[in-house]
């Protein structure tokens, strides 16, 4: 009991919103809604549902790195892309036996993470911040996306997997558990529902501890004066890159289910249109709050998708509507903002009792 | 003869190299430098420019008086996005990027949905000349003439006029410009809207050369990106000197491995000079000056 409890003490802190028994039971109870949701629905919803969980890591790396770091970088949809092609690399070469599909995730995580760290050294460490980071990390997604773009040529292909250009790469296996009575392959149904469930749970979970961890404090020091967090003797370039790297990480797990997910993965889904919607995603919901970027982007997909059926176009337009109307009216996120109102009337009801 | 022959084939792709590092980023660095914000609908302005040139042309006007209407017709937009959107957002330079690409987002999808995926184009005009044996477009002397005249007519407004004089006092102290009695949103207002309107130029003066997709504007910001990065702050000391040497980076790396290269090749030239050179050339020059 008592290490139940201080587990459920290092959930909680000044960097998330939501504490207390009210919240976690809130919070298990959409829990298992979610757990038993498979049941009322078929395998297609099921599938869909999974599509919209695929893309929530990165928005919560971005939410890390973006709302608790504040340092605003366009390059989550490039590490999306690394992880995802680096996937179907491995996976088109070496097969889906042996459970070498888990490797092969591992494997694609690793090379996100080391590309971020690469591209976050020259930019952290050399000290570019503010609207630069934007525009350079911009610069690297689209110029990765013009180059795999134009790897349709038979001289393209690493080992036996064809980059295919433009069209991009298809008929990669889908993620395979090795099980002693036969592989469990995971296809977009309920399978694989409760295994990225499961893994959401975890990084949600995992991203509350850590930003209310001695990291996620500095990290909003730095987000609120980096020369005052400097001053206090903090490197700040190391926690910088340490935000940047472990959004990327996530960004990858993204690419990763989504290329195992649709079995494919094209340049587009490195181009302007896609770098911008993890941007509105966070922004809508709230930047600085895991579980406002959690819900809004949850939200913000779905409605998305409704549009969609109405022609990408206008889904597109729409989209970008949302974006400027937030950023101006309610800059910290229409989520937060809500959040902050409803506080605000719960105390003067309290002070008025 | 021959080695004429190379050098003028060399010094011909660095022009044009240069002119399009210095017509992709003049509007953007204008605006950056002197408001401190980065338009990322900065692309969607040379759309703006482009379409507008190329609907005059067809109507029937001569290809200058188009693109100059293309031109004026980005800085009114420029305006009116200022009025409407950046104004709010100077004390939060980071949202205006993001407000920006909301923009962009609604520019790029809304062009699509009225006006198509493509749009009829005009030819490149003024022919070709030839040196060895190789054929040259005479247009893309044009230009980087204008390239050039594009620098120096900056130069003339940010120093030899009022509004200069005024949007320079505005840059270095906003709050002390104000209380000699500039009108700091209006000069705000206004170089937005050059910004813009220089966007709408380069818009303009590529149309004949490219064709109209709604989509264009990417093709540009890249190297305005790029170019602003490496540059800094200031058009002059940062845009220029940035340009000529990316473009000489840029036109190397084009003809030794194509245009993709060419692109990888700035990238990385952008990497290592933010690793070296923070705030960028002009950061530099200027450091060493005071």
């Amino acid at each position: 009991m008592n290490a139940l409890s201080r587990f459920f003490a290092r959930l909680e802190g000044p960097q998330t919103i939501g504490r207390g028994p009210v919240f976690w039971v809130g919070f298990l109870i959409v829990l298992a809604g979610a757990c038993s949701y498979p049941m009322f629905s078929d395998g297609y919803t099921v599938g869909n549902t999974v599509y919209f969980f695929t893309w929530v890591f990165m928005a919560l790396g971005l939410s890390l790195i973006w709302g608790y770091g504040g340092s605003l970088s366009f390059g989550q949809t490039a590490f999306f892309g690394i992880a995802g092609y680096s996937y179907g690399v491995l996976t088109l070469n070496f097969g889906a036996a042996y459970g070498f599909t888990l490797v092969a995730v591992v494997i694609a995580l690793v090379i996100a993470a080391l590309a971020a760290l690469l591209l976050g050294y020259f930019l952290f460490f050399g000290r570019i911040s503010g609207v630069f980071l934007g525009i350079v990390t911009l610069s690297v997604t689209l110029v990765l996306e013009r180059f795999m773009a134009q790897t349709a040529g038979p001289e393209w292909a690493i080992g036996k997997a064809r980059l295919n250009g433009f069209n991009g790469m298809s008929n990669m296996p889908p993620l395979t558990i090795p099980w002693p009575g036969g592989d469990i392959i995971l296809y977009p149904d309920v399978q694989l529902y409760y295994v990225v469930l499961g893994l959401l749970v975890l990084v949600y979970l995992g991203l509350r501890i850590l930003v209310n961890s001695s990291f996620g404090n500095v990290l909003v020091a730095i987000r609120e004066n980096p020369e005052r967090a400097e001053m206090l003797g903090y490197d700040i370039r190391k926690y910088q890159l340490g935000a940047f790297v472990i959004g990327a990480v996530l960004a990858g797990l993204s690419g990763v289910l989504y290329t195992s997910w649709g079995q494919y993965i094209t340049p587009s889904s490195m181009g302007m249109t896609a770098a911008a919607l993890p941007i509105v995603w966070v922004a809508v919901g709230g930047r600085s709050d895991l579980t406002a970027t959690l819900i809004g982007t949850l939200v913000v997909l779905s409605g998305f998708q409704a549009l969609t059926i109405h022609g990408a176009q206008y889904a597109l337009v729409v989209m970008g509507f949302l974006l400027v109307l937030t950023v101006l009216l309610a800059p910290r996120g229409v989520i937060l903002a809500a959040a902050g109102l409803l506080g605000r009337f719960g105390k003067s009801k309290r002070g008025g009792a | 003869m021959d080695a004429i022959t190379v050098a003028f084939a060399a010094l011909y792709q660095f022009g044009d190299a240069f002119a399009f590092l210095v017509l992709s980023a003049c509007g953007l660095a204008v605006i950056f430098g002197m408001m401190g914000v980065i338009n990322l609908a900065h692309g969607e302005f040379i759309m703006c420019g482009a379409y507008v040139t190329v609907s005059g042309a067809n109507a029937g006007l001569p290809l200058p008086l188009a693109i100059l209407l293309g031109a004026l017709v980005s800085a009114a937009v420029g305006a009116l996005v200022e009025r409407l959107v950046v104004r709010h957002l100077y004390e939060r330079p980071l949202d205006t990027i993001v407000a920006t690409w909301g923009l962009s987002l609604i520019a790029t999808q809304g062009t699509l949905i009225v006006l198509g995926s493509t749009m009829g184009g005009i030819g490149t005009p003024l022919g070709s000349f030839q040196i060895g044996g190789y054929s040259y477009s005479v247009y893309r002397l044009v230009l980087f003439v204008m390239a050039i005249a594009v620098l120096a007519g900056l130069y003339v407004l940010f120093n030899w006029t009022r509004f200069g004089v005024m949007a320079r006092a505005t840059i270095q102290v906003p709050h002390m410009a104000a209380a000699l009695g500039v009108d700091t949103r209006m000069v705000y207002s206004l170089t937005f809207a050059l910004g813009a309107g220089l966007a709408g130029l380069t818009g303009g003066l590529y149309a004949p050369t490219m064709t109209l997709v709604p989509t264009m504007g990417t093709t540009f910001i890249m190297e305005a990106f790029v170019t602003v990065v490496v540059g800094g702050a200031d058009v002059f000391l940062g845009t220029a000197p940035a340009a000529v040497i990316l473009a000489i980076v840029k036109s190397a790396m084009t003809s030794w491995q194509g245009q993709l290269f060419g692109q990888i090749g700035l990238l990385l030239a952008v990497i290592v000079v933010i690793r070296v050179l923070p705030k960028g050339i002009s950061g530099f020059l200027l450091r060493e000056r005071t």
